[in-house]
């Protein structure tokens, strides 16, 4: 018998391994990725208990979710586009403009 | 019984291309396991009952996001590996010490949850099949209208936004 | 047993056949129409009239060759033509042929399944194809195939973007996403909707042509500026299945389109009681005929217009075709509103 708590942890799992391509990849392409892939974590949390619920809440929320992920993903991509033109580079650590 | 083995099978689907995505050295295939791995997303949102969700999921994530990625990582023609740079600053133990000490609270709870369960929740019936779209859209338009407009308008916000940064000279 | 498994079954089996066949008769019958379009006869050495055409060229490109460029990525470039065939099948499982006639004492559906988010499957299926082209191209590791696939992918996102909102102000006359729910509404509403949306029509027929890169809007195959296109490096069966997808996807296109507009199964002016002879006719020979009308039509355009500009297709896609389709899409809202 499927419950939340399954969809719960295997959303709980993905979130992390998202978080860890955050942290140790340095492909600025691929931590945008990893950061889908969390959002698809939340996404699915919130799917479970829209159907636990028998309510479309969740749903609606993912729907902002995904818009959202949309936003981002568009002015991400710009960013990194008009980065590299400057810096011929994409990898995270190089970007340190801003750093003192 | 069914529903049980449809939902351990696209859950390791999900979790390995996942893991995939993450470790992948070439960034082409860490896109397409990322849109593998989108679509066994949106095959859990069917077993859910949200199919509405699954083409949305399907035709904004894979067939929309993704492709902007897979344009930009042919635009951004590498000439040198991307991870070739290592920063000192970097503290890569960190993230996997925080990454492990969730997966131990996660563990925890599991644990936890298997010796004294929780109260048997109701059982789930899904939610009526001719009515998923209608239901969303019905919620869209009236409860969360105002955040639905927002939404509109980071939409619009968002593309401005990657039209000026893509630009080369406005 | 029987109507859960063997019936769905059955029916996927015919169907994939049918249009296996179906496709591979397309290549013979547009060689032929373009043939007399200019005054040739085409194909005639293969059978009568060179209608075993098709079958020699299944056996040439299976028996080719299958090369693999030294430089390529191969995962990738295997992967790619199967990418670029599977959703063109997949769709046609919420194609409705026709309605639940009763074969054999049994009530039998002349669709595999009818979802309630039909019109949007399709939607959203067609749009995953896209990565076929995009890895083809990127996985030859060759620049003309690279530059075709930028193209195609730019051309069919952006007309991908002007189908679905002209997709929409039918949805809204209809109420209904599932496509056996649409043709219904055409009988119960009293009119096929390419009388009630010509604009719409007209738009999601040229915005098909540019989704399945055919002639006027073939760019990323343009053989004279790219040596081929997108498929340059592919030999034998790889290459015939971007050729084979290429075709089931002009079929899915068709097939929409009479769905949509054309009242799928449904006899001409479905409604006057003086024609009801013509339901005497099976409700499936109407749909093919109408299929076949838009896949001539198809053929007839390629062998008439010569193709587009890039540039001229980008501005016709972004500058007049969407903003026609949200035009579409304000007014019909407007006058359902009105008519409520």
């Amino acid at each position: 018998m499927i419950t939340p708590v399954h969809y719960m942890l295997l959303s709980a799992a993905l979130f992390i391994i998202g978080v860890v391509g955050v942290m140790v990849r340095k492909n600025i392409i691929i931590i945008f990725m990893s950061i889908e892939l969390i959002l698809n974590a939340v996404n699915i949390n919130l799917v479970a208990f829209s159907a636990q619920l028998q309510n479309g809440i969740g749903q609606v929320f993912a729907i902002f979710v995904i818009a959202v992920a949309a936003a981002e993903a568009a002015v991400g991509l710009g960013i990194i586009l008009a980065f590299y033109r400057n810096k011929e580079t994409i990898n995270i650590d190089e970007m340190n403009l801003m750093r003192s | 019984m069914a529903q049980a083995i449809a939902f351990y099978f696209i859950a390791a689907c999900i979790l390995g291309f996942a893991v995939l995505v993450v470790t992948t050295r070439d960034t082409v295939h860490s896109v397409l396991f990322l849109v593998l791995d989108f679509l066994f997303v949106a095959a859990l949102y069917v077993l859910l009952g949200a199919q509405f969700l699954a083409a949305i999921q399907v035709l904004v994530y894979a067939g929309g996001i993704v492709v902007l990625y897979l344009f930009v990582v042919m635009l951004v023609n590498l000439k040198r590996p991307p991870e070739a740079h290592e920063d000192p600053h970097r503290r890569t133990k960190l993230g996997f010490g925080l990454a492990a000490a969730v997966l131990l609270e996660l563990g925890a709870i599991a644990v936890y949850g298997s010796v004294n369960p929780a109260a048997p929740m109701p059982a789930t019936p899904a939610i009526p099949v001719s009515g998923n779209t209608e239901q969303v859209g019905w919620l869209l338009y009236t409860s969360y209208l105002i955040p639905f407009e927002i939404a509109s308008m980071l939409l619009l916000v968002a593309m401005i936004g990657a039209i000026v940064l893509a630009k080369r000279e406005l | 047993m029987i109507d859960q498994v063997l019936i769905p079954l059955l029916k996927i089996v015919i169907v994939l056949n049918a249009t296996l066949v179906a496709v591979t008769y397309m290549v013979l019958l547009e060689r032929k129409v373009i043939a007399w379009a200019q005054s040739r006869l085409g194909p005639m050495r293969v059978g009568p009239y060179g209608v075993l055409q098709p079958i020699a060229d299944a056996i040439k490109l299976m028996i080719k060759e299958d090369i693999t460029p030294v430089r390529a990525d191969k995962w990738v470039f295997t992967a790619a033509p199967i990418i670029s065939m599977v959703p063109a099948l997949i769709v046609y499982a919420v194609i409705p042929f026709g309605p639940t006639v009763s074969l054999f004492g049994r009530k039998v559906s002349l669709y595999i399944t009818d979802i309630n988010v039909g019109l949007l499957y399709i939607v959203s299926v067609a749009s995953v194809g896209v990565y076929g082209i995009i890895l083809a191209g990127y996985s030859s590791n060759s620049k003309y195939p690279l530059l075709a696939s930028l193209r195609a992918s730019a051309q069919l996102i952006s007309y991908e973007v002007a189908v679905t909102l002209t997709l929409v102000s039918v949805i809204l006359m209809a109420g209904s996403l599932s496509m056996v729910e649409i043709v219904n509404a055409q009988y119960n509403q009293h009119v096929w909707f390419v009388f009630a949306q010509p604009f719409a029509f007209v738009l999601v027929l040229i915005g098909g042509l540019a989704e399945t890169n055919r002639a006027p809007f073939d760019l990323p195959e343009a053989e004279q500026e790219l040596t081929g296109g997108f498929h340059t490096e592919y030999s034998g069966m790889r290459f015939a299945l971007f050729f084979l997808a290429e075709y089931a996807n002009m079929i899915v296109v068709s097939s929409v389109v009479t769905t949509l507009f054309l009242g799928g199964w449904l006899p001409p002016f479905p409604n006057v009681g003086a024609l009801h002879l013509l339901y005497y006719v099976p409700s499936w020979t109407w749909f093919l005929i109408k299929s076949f009308l838009f896949l001539y039509l198809f053929i007839w355009i390629r062998a008439t217009l010569p193709r587009y500009r890039y540039d001229q297709l980008m501005r016709l896609g972004w500058k007049v075709l969407i903003p026609l389709a949200i035009l579409n899409l304000v007014v019909t809202g407007i006058v359902k509103v009105m008519l409520m």
